[in-house]
């Protein structure tokens, strides 16, 4: 892949070396050479077009930029795309499988989770890691794993009753005999 | 916003690190958790030339209690971990209490109580709950380790007294002797911003009398507030009604607080008063309940 600095109009630093990371996005292995400098947030959006990841703020607050950093969330506004040489990623894009929306979305669709859907990928990707350790949250629980989230337009409340929508949608699908 | 140009090191050793540092001269700056030093120079203010990643070193993500009850955090345990941990909330509420108040849940994934002790933000929260139960950093350079308290490590608002080749490997709490009690409260006006105000306080009791007692606030000074007076008045006492609005008003004597668009000074005052206060009554409720 080619080095990309579109956005930092001042191209690659001379001097600086690029360095090649290998990531595994959403599953699928990528390289990308990438001046230490860049942002993972960054290298997402214009280095592989996986423009759902959303930046909302310079000062690491919103939350809009969320991703799963080996299954964990973390601001990719707020680290290094060199970081992330050797470590999977998981953007909104890799929520859904080809056909299905993932329960998460679902959710947001039924309780109308969205307004103007700037927050929802991060919402949605702070959502997943919260019930892949939790399964079975309580609103109170749901609330605090989404508090570094801001969202300017729902007032939470149907953000968190789609969260739980999927969280009982979630224990429907998984049949207790494990088909 | 993207920081300005940087070289970047991730290496696997400790020494690699040391050693990148000196060749450095002081323009070289740690990467722990990345939750204070990106933020920085995504706006420029820090732009450090050569910026050595320590994410890659192994073993330091521990927190561990020893043998002889101190308390061990290594470089890369992250708030979550302590925020988890099934350890401190048996063994150290203090430290139980801050972790959850700490930022927010996505900046926790990350974010270190070691990087967060080495920024010396005023209103770190982890700078006042290890100042109040005593604890030091162990620093490593070329000449090996040394040992720092606390509040000698933070020098001032945003300075700790490193010498530009030293990293700190761990935090450390001295065992304690006899129970241990105490807590952290904070306010925050909402999830993911600095104290208001804060107040740690950490006990250690024979039966109900206290033996040892360490009292440290969070953003009402220069830097975090070592409340000395407050916490003498506890030791060798039982933990009266009287004994308690002393040390709270002293702990309120001890702030510095500036008014700003958090609250006035006199507010902010009032507050430490108020948890420090809480913090005590609540573990009298917890020695009556036990008696
Ligand atoms: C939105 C937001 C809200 C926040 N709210 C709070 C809050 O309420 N309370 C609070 O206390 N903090 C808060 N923080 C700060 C957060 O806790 C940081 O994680 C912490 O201050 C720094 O830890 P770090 O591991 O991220 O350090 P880094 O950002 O990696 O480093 C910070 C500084 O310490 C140095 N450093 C780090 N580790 C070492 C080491 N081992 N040896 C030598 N030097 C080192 C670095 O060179 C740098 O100068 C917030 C941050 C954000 C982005
Ligand atoms: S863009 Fe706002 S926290 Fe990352
Ligand atoms: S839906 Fe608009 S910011 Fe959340």
């Amino acid at each position: 892949m080619t080095s990309l600095y579109e956005e930092i109009a001042d191209g690659p630093g001379e001097g600086v070396p690029v360095r090649r990371v290998m990531i595994t996005v959403n599953g699928e292995r990528r390289t990308a050479d990438v001046e230490p400098r860049l942002l993972l947030a960054h290298l997402l959006r214009q280095g592989l077009k996986l423009t759902g990841t959303h930046t909302g703020c310079d000062t690491s607050n919103c939350g809009a930029c969320t991703v799963l950093f080996d299954g964990k969330p973390i601001k990719s506004c707020t680290m290094l795309a060199a970081q992330a040489d050797g470590h999977e990623v998981t953007t909104i894009e890799g929520l859904a499988s080809a056909s299905e929306l993932h329960p998460i979305q679902e959710g947001f669709k039924d309780e109308h989770g969205l307004q103007c859907g700037f927050c929802t990928p991060g919402m949605m990707l702070a959502a997943k890691a919260l019930l892949d350790e939790n399964p079975d949250p309580d609103e109170d629980e749901v609330r605090w794993a989404l508090s570094g989230n801001l969202c300017r337009c729902t007032g939470y409340q149907n953000i968190v009753k789609s969260v739980l929508w999927a969280a009982k949608k979630m224990h429907a699908d998984t049949p207790a005999d494990g088909n | 916003m993207y920081p300005s140009r940087f070289r970047y090191e991730a290496p696997a050793t400790i020494e690699e690190v040391i050693d990148l540092l000196h060749d450095g001269g002081g323009e070289a700056k740690v990467l722990a958790g990345g939750q204070s030093l990106i933020p920085l120079m995504k706006l420029r203010f820090a732009a450090p030339e050569l910026v050595v990643d320590i994410n890659r070193l192994a073993g330091l993500d521990y927190h561990r209690v020893d043998p002889d009850g101190s308390i061990h955090v290594g470089a890369l345990c992250r708030h979550a971990d302590l925020e988890r941990s099934v350890l401190l909330s048996s063994k150290q509420p203090t430290m139980a209490e801050a972790a959850p108040l700490i930022a927010d849940p996505i900046v926790r994934t990350r974010g270190t109580l070691v990087g967060s002790l080495c920024h010396a933000d005023p209103q770190g929260d982890w700078a006042a709950v290890v100042t109040a139960l005593g604890g030091y950093v162990v620093a490593q350079g070329r000449d090996g380790r040394r040992t720092i308290p606390v509040d000698e490590f933070v020098s001032g608002p945003f300075q700790n007294v490193l010498a530009y080749d030293e990293i700190v490997v761990e935090a450390v709490i001295p065992p304690p002797t006899g129970t241990v009690a105490g807590g952290y409260l904070k306010l925050e006006r909402r999830v993911g911003d600095f104290a208001t105000a804060g107040s740690a306080v950490a006990l250690e009791l024979s039966g109900d009398v206290v033996l040892r007692a360490g009292i440290a606030l969070t953003g009402v000074g220069a830097s975090t507030i070592n409340a000395t007076n407050s916490a003498a008045v506890l030791t060798g006492r039982a933990l009266t009604s009287e004994v308690i609005g002393e040390a709270a008003d002293l702990a309120a004597v001890a702030a510095q607080p500036k008014s700003d668009h958090r609250g006035s000074a006199e507010y902010k005052r009032h507050l430490v008063r108020t948890f420090v206060e809480r913090i005590l009554t609540r573990v009298t409720e917890t020695q009556q309940r036990a008696a």
